[in-house]
This record gives structure tokens, C-alpha cells and sequence, in this order.
């Protein structure tokens, strides 16, 4: 296992070089190009404004203001995490007749989808910062210095998660419907819409256990809330889980390597 | 130069098969009925390989041939590294290419130039070797003018061509290679052995899977010919080719010899009809083995300058032997030969009785040997006929088109008959290189 992380580490430019592909790739053909990656976040954000502003203007608590803004700082994140896990669950599939046919080390698959994702995620900050600045959003910077913390954290959660994922849907196609269920689920599970604050205690108890909810909630306070950044052990908690994750991702697609190119 | 660079030793690959009800059994029955892990167990398995060990000696050029099915592409799979044998070992050694499919990863959507850096590095190369044979990949795909066009744009052929070029300049100390060489025009079929002649002579070692026998007997120094997932026979390629050639004809024979069965003990009439045989009947006659079997030919040999063979060069002698076996005597036989091209033609034939036998008569077991001095046919495969029969043309073992050999020619001409012969030029004529 340790001998193939290493051999990874070789991969690296091919890893770079792929994600720039997906990117180009992704947009080619269309008229704004890369600016979809500033657009699409944009434009979530403002479906969400007019839900919660327009449709539902009381279901919010008064001190978060402006609302959009709070929901944002955990989209963002959220859309990285989703959108990775769906795409490598089908990655290796896609990517069938390279894994057939070419010797290469599969696990560059799904890592350069969440790379993609992530390289999505930084192209979403600057609108987010643009918000942050134009609401005049106090921010602490001994705060932000969390900030690239909480992404790594998730990079190597979201990581674990698209290996153990896309190499279990090789074997089980079922995955894949399953798991855009289970990340609509998940989304509900994580307070992004709401604040943690708003949900009753019993409740609050079994989001403690969804460990986005530490990263959306780190996200937030280092990004919207004032005062001090007082998440952090449950982010490090976090943090080490996230390893664990990774360590468990890479152990289950190492054994089931072999049969990825028989089985894809 | 003894080293090997490539050792498989006992391989086996087994190949999981799943029942229907397996194969529709999802991961929800499968969690259902408690039973994942059962579920993973397969209830049948195939063997792709059955035990084969071979070497590979480093600069040699190695040539695996064998029918559809017979294991030859899992074989040069687990020689690339893509999935591990079930058992054994496979031992390469330096770095290895495998052209088993051209362009496989190629994105449509970007760019030539992007996707030959891309494929470069996902068969090994770092980001400056590509850079370093950008130029002479591009110029070697014959691309220069589309490089920077998207890969969808490309016509199959400039795919295939480029997926080749980007392939071969991986420098590779040992090539794989399944049958792809039928990628592009002519020209470009030349340019890629040319290529493998350029690695050869710069000791590099390709491993070659084809049909196309003919690369196998002009390019490598040694052949492997898998049957069925066992190594039948390795060594020579021209050996191994003809064993292969013979076994495939012998099977072909077989299934039509047991779909004649019915025909021939159906008493059709055929036979040398006393006189040399017509061909416009010969054509259509259908292949088999009939007779009324008082005297039977038993074992049909061709022999050649070095002893038995069924691949001549066009000019050699060539010795057609009968083991013939009188179960009663008999006082009236002829013995008769007939040679068939691929078309059915008759190119020549004859009996003992046109010749001017007086009479004939047989009893116990018996040789017959027709020698022929010179074998002046062109190249193809020719199907022989022998028989026993009497004067009347009364056929008492009637072999009918199932011998085959192969005649051979460095020239590829036309026709039937090659007659031995010289061209020479006067005057203001000039041509030469016809002297062999």
C-alpha cells in the first residue's frame, strides 16, 4: 500500500496534467468557458436568496444577516464534496477502457475528480470574498489562517470517501443511485440551510456525528461569524478522522485493484 | 545477451463467471439475503491460461500466435501489468509499452498536442521526456498540421496514428504489441516496421501478437503458440507457424470430414472417372473420403528436401507418400493424384492409368511414393488429392481435397504455374535487382 502511495507520487504531473484536461474539457464548446465555475456558484446562491428570503423570509434567525451569505460559506464546500463523490463513482466506469487497456495506477481516476472539484471550489472563493467584503463581513485574520486547514481537511476526507467509493461501484453499480440519495440526505444532515443553534438538542446530538457538519460549521465561523475560532478541536477531531478515512479508501481500492480492470 | 526480459513461469489466470442470477444480483439482494460475501464467490470459473512458462531472451523479437480465444491477449495483459496472474510469476524487466489499444485514453474534446502529453506520461513518461519527443511523434503521426485541432476532430486513422506514434516513442526496453498494425495506409504499415526493425537493432525486446503470420515468420526470431491457454509449441517461428498452420487446417478438416460423413457413405460418385479429372467438376466437388475400402490409403505424407513437411518453397521437390493397405486382394487398381488450388482449379493431375499402366493388383500392406522434381507453384495453399480406385474409376478409398500443404515464394506473383525462368533486357533497358 505505501509502496503504491509512493509510486502515486510519481504520477503526480500526470495527476496535474488531468486535472487541467477536466477543466478545459468540461468547458470547451460552451460561451463563457471558465467563467461557468464563477456562475454556477453565483447562481445557487441566488436560488437560495429567494427561497430563504422570499419564499420562507422567517425560517432563519435574526442574527445571521445576511442569510445568503451564511448558506454560501457552506454551499460552497458542500458542492465540492458532493459533486466529487458522484463523479468518481462513475469514473472508473467512464474510464473503463483505459484501465482495460493501459498501465497505469487506477486511483489517478477519482483523484483527479476531487482535484477537479477542489481547482472549482478556489475558482468559487473570489465571489465569495467579493460578498464578504461588500457586506462588510468582520473578518479576524488569526481566523483565516484556518481557512486552507479546513479545505485540506476535506480534501483528504473527500479523498478516502471517491476511493472507497468508485472502486465499490465497479463492483456494485447500485452504488452510484444510492449514494445521490445519500447525499441529499446528507446535505440536510449538515447545517448549511440552518444553524446548528436552531436544531433541537436531541437532534443536534446526531448532527455532531456527520462530520461535515465540523467543517460547515468551521467554514462559517471562520468566514462569517465574528469572535474567536472556537471549532478547532472538533475540526482537528475531524482532521484525524479524515486520515483514518483516507487510510481505509486507499486500503479498500489497493485489494480490490486487481479486479478493476476484469470487473470494469 | 543471455539475460531474459521477460520470464513467465506457471501462469495461471482463472476468470471469474457469474451465473445469470448472479450477474442481476445487486448489492441490495446481495445485502438482503445476507449473503455478500457469498455472492462475491463466483459459481464457475474459466481458466484463460492454464499453466504457461516461457522466456523471452532481452533484443529478441518474440511472436505469440493462436486461435481466437486462446488466451494470447490475457497472456500479453499480465506481461504488461494489467491484472495479475492467478498463479505464477511474470518477471520483466525494464520498462514496458503495450500497444494493445491506440488512443485508449485520448479525451475528444482537447487538443492533439494536450493529448499526446497526457498519454505520454500515463504510459511513463515524464513531462520533459514528452516535451524532448513532441516533434518527432507528431512528424512520425504525420500530424503536423493538426496537432493543435481537437482529438475529435481527427479522422480514425490520425487517431490510430497518433495513439502509435506517442506508443512507440515511449522507448520502451520491452514492446508490446496486439495486433495493430492494421492502423494505417500502407505507408504507414512500412513506417511501423521500420520502427520495430530500428528496436530490434537497438536490442530492445518486442513481444508480437498477431494473426498475421507472415510478420511472425519475417520478423521474429522465435515463435510461441498458444492453444486453448497451454503453450503448444515454441521455438523457431517458421515451425511454429506451420505447426499452427497444419493444426488449424487439421482441424477444419475435421469438421468437414464429420459433416461429409453423411455425404460420403451416401454414395456419392465422384473418383478419377478412369481419365484425368474435369475441372469444372472438380470445383464443385466438396471435400471428404469415400470408397468401398478393399484397398484403404492410410497415412498421407508430404516429404520435402528435410523430411516430412507441409510448407514448400515454390521449386522444390516434393514427395507425396501412401500408406496403403489391401484388406482383400485385388487384381484391378489405379492409383491417382490431383493437386487444387485455394479456387478449386485443378493445377494438375494424374493416375497410374493414363500414365499407361498395363495393370495393377494389390495385396497385404504397401507403400506408393510420386515424387515431383520441382514444385513449380506459385504461393498459396494448395489441397491434394489421393485415391485408389479401379479402372473403371470405381473408387475404393477416395481422398478428396484433404491434404493440405503451402507453397511459399519470396515473389508474389500470379496465376497457378510458376514456371523456372529469366528475364534479361538489351539495348536502352535498364532494370535491375532481379537477380536473386
Amino acid at each position: 500500500m505505501f509502496a503504491h502511495l509512493q509510486q502515486l507520487f510519481r504520477y503526480r504531473a500526470l495527476i496535474q496534467s488531468l486535472v487541467a484536461r477536466e477543466l478545459k474539457a468540461r468547458y470547451r464548446g460552451s460561451v463563457l468557458g471558465f467563467f461557468w465555475s464563477f456562475v454556477n456558484p453565483l447562481l445557487l446562491l441566488l436560488v437560495y436568496t429567494f427561497v430563504f428570503t422570499v419564499v420562507l423570509p422567517g425560517a432563519h434567525p435574526p442574527d445571521l444577516q445576511p442569510f445568503a451569505l451564511f448558506m454560501f460559506c457552506g454551499i460552497l464546500p458542500w458542492t465540492w464534496f458532493s459533486s466529487s463523490l458522484l463523479e468518481a463513482s462513475n469514473v472508473l466506469i467512464a474510464g473503463g477502457n483505459l484501465i482495460r487497456k493501459v498501465l497505469f495506477p487506477a486511483e489517478v481516476l477519482p483523484i483527479v475528480t476531487v482535484l477537479a472539484g477542489l481547482v472549482h471550489f478556489c475558482l468559487g472563493l473570489p465571489i465569495l470574498a467579493a460578498f464578504l467584503i461588500y457586506y462588510r463581513v468582520p473578518l479576524v485574520p488569526a481566523d483565516l489562517v484556518w481557512f486552507p486547514v479546513i479545505v485540506f481537511i476535506q480534501l483528504v476526507l473527500t479523498l478516502g470517501l471517491a476511493l472507497l467509493v468508485s472502486a465499490l461501484t465497479v463492483h456494485f453499480r447500485d452504488v452510484r443511485d444510492l449514494l445521490s440519495n445519500l447525499l441529499t440526505l446528507w446535505f440536510f444532515a449538515t447545517p448549511i440551510i440552518y444553524a446548528l443553534s436552531q436544531v433541537p438538542d436531541s437532534v443536534r446530538r446526531l448532527l455532531n456525528l456527520n462530520p461535515f457538519t465540523h467543517l460547515a460549521v468551521s467554514y462559517q465561523e471562520v468566514l462569517f461569524r465574528s469572535g474567536p475560532f472556537a471549532q478547532w478541536p472538533r475540526l482537528l477531531a475531524v482532521g484525524a478522522g479524515s486520515v483514518l478515512v483516507f487510510a481505509i479508501g486507499y486500503f479498500v481500492f489497493d485489494r480490490l485493484r486487481d479486479t478493476l480492470a476484469e470487473e470494469v | 545477451m543471455n539475460v531474459n526480459a521477460i520470464e513467465v513461469r506457471g501462469v495461471r489466470k482463472t476468470y471469474r463467471r457469474y451465473s445469470r442470477r448472479r450477474q442481476f444480483a445487486t448489492l441490495k439482494s446481495a445485502l438482503l439475503s445476507g449473503r455478500v460475501l457469498s455472492d462475491l464467490r463466483p459459481d464457475e470459473t474459466f481458466d484463460a491460461l492454464k499453466g504457461v512458462s516461457f522466456d523471452v531472451a532481452a533484443g529478441r523479437t518474440f511472436g505469440i500466435v493462436g486461435r481466437n480465444g486462446s488466451g494470447k491477449s490475457t497472456m500479453l495483459k499480465l506481461i504488461a501489468g494489467i491484472g495479475r496472474p492467478t498463479e505464477g510469476t511474470v518477471v520483466v524487466k525494464g520498462r514496458v509499452s503495450a500497444l494493445i489499444e491506440l488512443g485508449a485514453g485520448f479525451h475528444p474534446e482537447i487538443s492533439g498536442r494536450e493529448n499526446v502529453y497526457i498519454n505520454g506520461m500515463m504510459l511513463g513518461l515524464t513531462k520533459r521526456e514528452v516535451a524532448a519527443r513532441f516533434d518527432e511523434i507528431v512528424a512520425f503521426a504525420e500530424l503536423e498540421d493538426f496537432i493543435d485541432a481537437p482529438v475529435k476532430t481527427y479522422s480514425s486513422g490520425m487517431y490510430m496514428r497518433l495513439g502509435f506514434a506517442v506508443a512507440i516513442h515511449v522507448d520502451p526496453d520491452v514492446l508490446l504489441v496486439d495486433e495493430v498494425l492494421a492502423v494505417g495506409d500502407e505507408a504507414f504499415t512500412h513506417k511501423c516496421l521500420d520502427k520495430f526493425a530500428e528496436f530490434r537493432r537497438r536490442g530492445r525486446t518486442v513481444l508480437l501478437v498477431t494473426h498475421t503470420l507472415d510478420l511472425v515468420t519475417r520478423f521474429c526470431d522465435e515463435a510461441l503458440w498458444l492453444d486453448a491457454g497451454v503453450a503448444r509449441l515454441q521455438g523457431d517461428p517458421k515451425r511454429v507457424v506451420d505447426a499452427y498452420l497444419l493444426d488449424v487446417a487439421g482441424t477444419e478438416n475435421k469438421t468437414l470430414e464429420q459433416e461429409d460423413v453423411g455425404r460420403a457413405l451416401s454414395g456419392s460418385p465422384g473418383g478419377l472417372e478412369g481419365s484425368a479429372p474435369h475441372p469444372e467438376d472438380m470445383s464443385k466437388a466438396i471435400e471428404g473420403r469415400w470408397g468401398s475400402r478393399e484397398v484403404e490409403i492410410g497415412a498421407v505424407e508430404f516429404v520435402g528436401r528435410g523430411g516430412p513437411a507441409h510448407v514448400f518453397q515454390s521449386g522444390d521437390p516434393l514427395e507425396i507418400r501412401l500408406q496403403v493397405r489391401a484388406r482383400e486382394p485385388v487384381a484391378d487398381l489405379v492409383f491417382g493424384v490431383g493437386i487444387f488450388n485455394a479456387d478449386g482449379v485443378c493445377c494438375y493431375g494424374t493416375n497410374t492409368d493414363i500414365e499407361g499402366a498395363a495393370s495393377g493388383e494389390m495385396s497385404g500392406d504397401g507403400q506408393v511414393a510420386f515424387a515431383i522434381e520441382r514444385l513449380d507453384l506459385v504461393d498459396g495453399t494448395y489441397k491434394v488429392d489421393v485415391a485408389a480406385h479401379r479402372k473403371s474409376g470405381a473408387p475404393y478409398d477416395y481422398h478428396r481435397l484433404l491434404h493440405t500443404l503451402r507453397v511459399v515464394s519470396s515473389v508474389k506473383e500470379t496465376g497457378i504455374f510458376r514456371p523456372p525462368h529469366r528475364w534479361s533486357f538489351s539495348g536502352g533497358i535498364r532494370i535491375t535487382g532481379l537477380d536473386r
